[in-house]
């Protein structure tokens, strides 16, 4: 339903209620989403020098072992109840890593385990992260299909 | 005239009162008849958690009433989550009549306004209004999982870990409930989820204004004026609201939500839920009142009576306050 369908809109108290809307600290929050997301990436880069040098992988193995990793930290990280706690203060820093898509779905099946392991657990699992992958896989077609014709 | 005046005075009795970590830091904590350490309750659930504190509270107010279970004659309450299930399965364990009701954020004022009309009318000789509510089975149903890396938006507020329950009968206390406003439900508008505060201080305005001209009363009859759960900016809008109305509660209004918490921190505007009204209530403010440190309190509890599914589609946030009169007599 828009807004202006609704006959309930009272636009004066809605403006009256958006006076106290406080003004978005763009420059601290990118700053902290910045710091947050560029520490993240640097472990990153930081496992894949010694995965290249310790483990001598390379290519996409390098890249598929790096990312596995960050999953893993992610997932532990929501199971001590870290993550959410840096995602407060990190916003998007933290939550467009791997390790915030690792978060989306790992704390959906932390709560909603109690209501079993198939319907509770698996089938909750992807609430938050389910639009992700839609998306994600639908616009990899489309680049697909133009890539195809290129 | 949306007033029913309650001319044999039902008097609540005792209340029982339970609340959670975060919130016995606060005001209630020297108050409530029990702090919780951990959240959990010694449950696996939070679902269980909140039945438990909800069955906490009814036994501690029958308790502290001085009655037995087999003496009380009707249980009124509800609860937050989807079916009522912490009261229907708390009322499981009595073997007391129920009636389940649900008015949001507003149900403490709901439950006491019906036990309070049947108490008045001669019906039964006592009833238990209770409710409660917990920031974690709140937060699954209304929100995203607890572990979830998100910002909270400044309008928020936090839902109280707590439940409280009064006991209702004709006679054993000098506090007397002496009319009840039941609400309309008012929307304005607001389909910010996150905002809970501003959608529901029109309809607090409604059933103050109300209750003022139906009793013929002025504002400052009351030595406080309580609304439920409007929070710090909420609170600021109610009082805008009445201002221009010629309705000046400056002095003596308080909302349970704006001074649960000690320390604002995730708060942001303070607390809500069905268990913060009633928590504080049922702690604070009645001690108060047994006290007579306070004698004539107008209790509004606030509900925003949305689902998940409502804001889903759209839609804006229907509103309900009732109000309580509840004097020492």
């Amino acid at each position: 339903m828009k807004q202006n369908e609704n006959k309930f809109f009272n636009k004066n108290y809605i403006a009256y209620v958006h006076s106290f809307d406080p003004p978005t600290k763009h420059f601290k929050n990118c700053l902290r989403a910045f710091l947050v997301g560029g520490l993240i990436c640097t472990i990153g880069q930081f496992l894949r020098y010694i995965l290249e040098d310790a483990f001598g992988l390379s290519g996409d193995e390098l890249s598929g072992a790096v990312s596995v990793i960050l999953i893993f930290l992610g997932t532990l990280l929501t199971g001590f109840g870290v993550y959410d706690r840096i995602g407060r203060n990190a916003g998007a820093g933290s939550i467009v890593p791997i390790t915030g898509f690792a978060n989306s779905v790992a704390s959906p099946a932390i709560e909603f385990k109690t209501e079993g392991m198939v319907y509770g657990m698996a089938a909750k699992m992807f609430i938050v992260a389910g639009p992700i992958i839609v998306f994600g896989v639908f616009a990899g077609t489309l680049v697909g299909i133009i890539y195809l014709f290129l | 005239m949306q007033t029913i005046v309650f001319e044999n005075k039902p008097k609540i009795v005792a209340t029982g009162s339970i609340a959670g970590p975060k919130e016995c830091q606060g005001v209630v904590g020297k108050f409530v008849d029990k702090t919780l350490q951990d959240d959990t309750f010694n449950e696996e659930t939070y679902e269980k958690a909140e039945r438990k504190m909800l069955l906490f509270a009814i036994e501690k107010a029958i308790e502290n009433a001085g009655l037995k279970e087999a003496d009380v004659r009707m249980l009124v309450a509800g609860d937050l989550l989807n079916q009522i299930i912490s009261a229907s399965f708390a009322a499981r364990e009595f073997a007391i009549p129920f009636l389940g009701v649900y008015g949001a954020c507003s149900t403490l004022s709901e439950s006491i306004a019906i036990a309070a009309s049947l108490v008045n009318a001669g019906y039964i000789e006592n009833a238990v209004a209770a409710t409660g509510s917990h920031f974690s089975s709140a937060e699954r149903q209304y929100r995203y999982p607890l572990e979830l890396g998100c910002t909270r938006p400044p309008q928020s507020q936090w839902t109280v870990t707590g439940a409280g329950a009064a006991l209702i009968a004709n006679a054993g206390s000098r506090v007397a409930i002496t009319s009840a406003t039941i609400g309309k439900v008012i929307d304005y508008g607001v389909t910010d989820v996150n905002n809970m505060g501003c959608a529901m201080a029109p309809s607090a305005r409604d059933t103050i204004l109300a209750h003022l001209k139906d009793t013929g009363r002025d504002a400052s009859y009351y030595d406080l004026i309580v609304t439920g759960d409007l929070g710090a900016l909420g609170s600021r809008v109610l009082k805008d609201l009445l201002w221009e109305k010629g309705v000046d509660v400056q002095g003596n209004h308080i909302d349970c939500g704006e001074i649960v918490y000690n320390v604002i921190e995730d708060e942001f505007q303070g607390g809500s839920g069905a268990g913060c009204s009633a928590v504080v209530f049922g702690s604070y403010i009645f001690d108060k009142l047994r006290k007579r440190e306070v004698n004539k309190v107008l209790l509004c509890a606030t509900g925003a009576l949305l689902s998940t599914v409502s804001s889903g589609q759209g839609e804006s946030i229907p509103c309900i306050t009732h109000a309580v009169a509840i004097e020492n007599v």
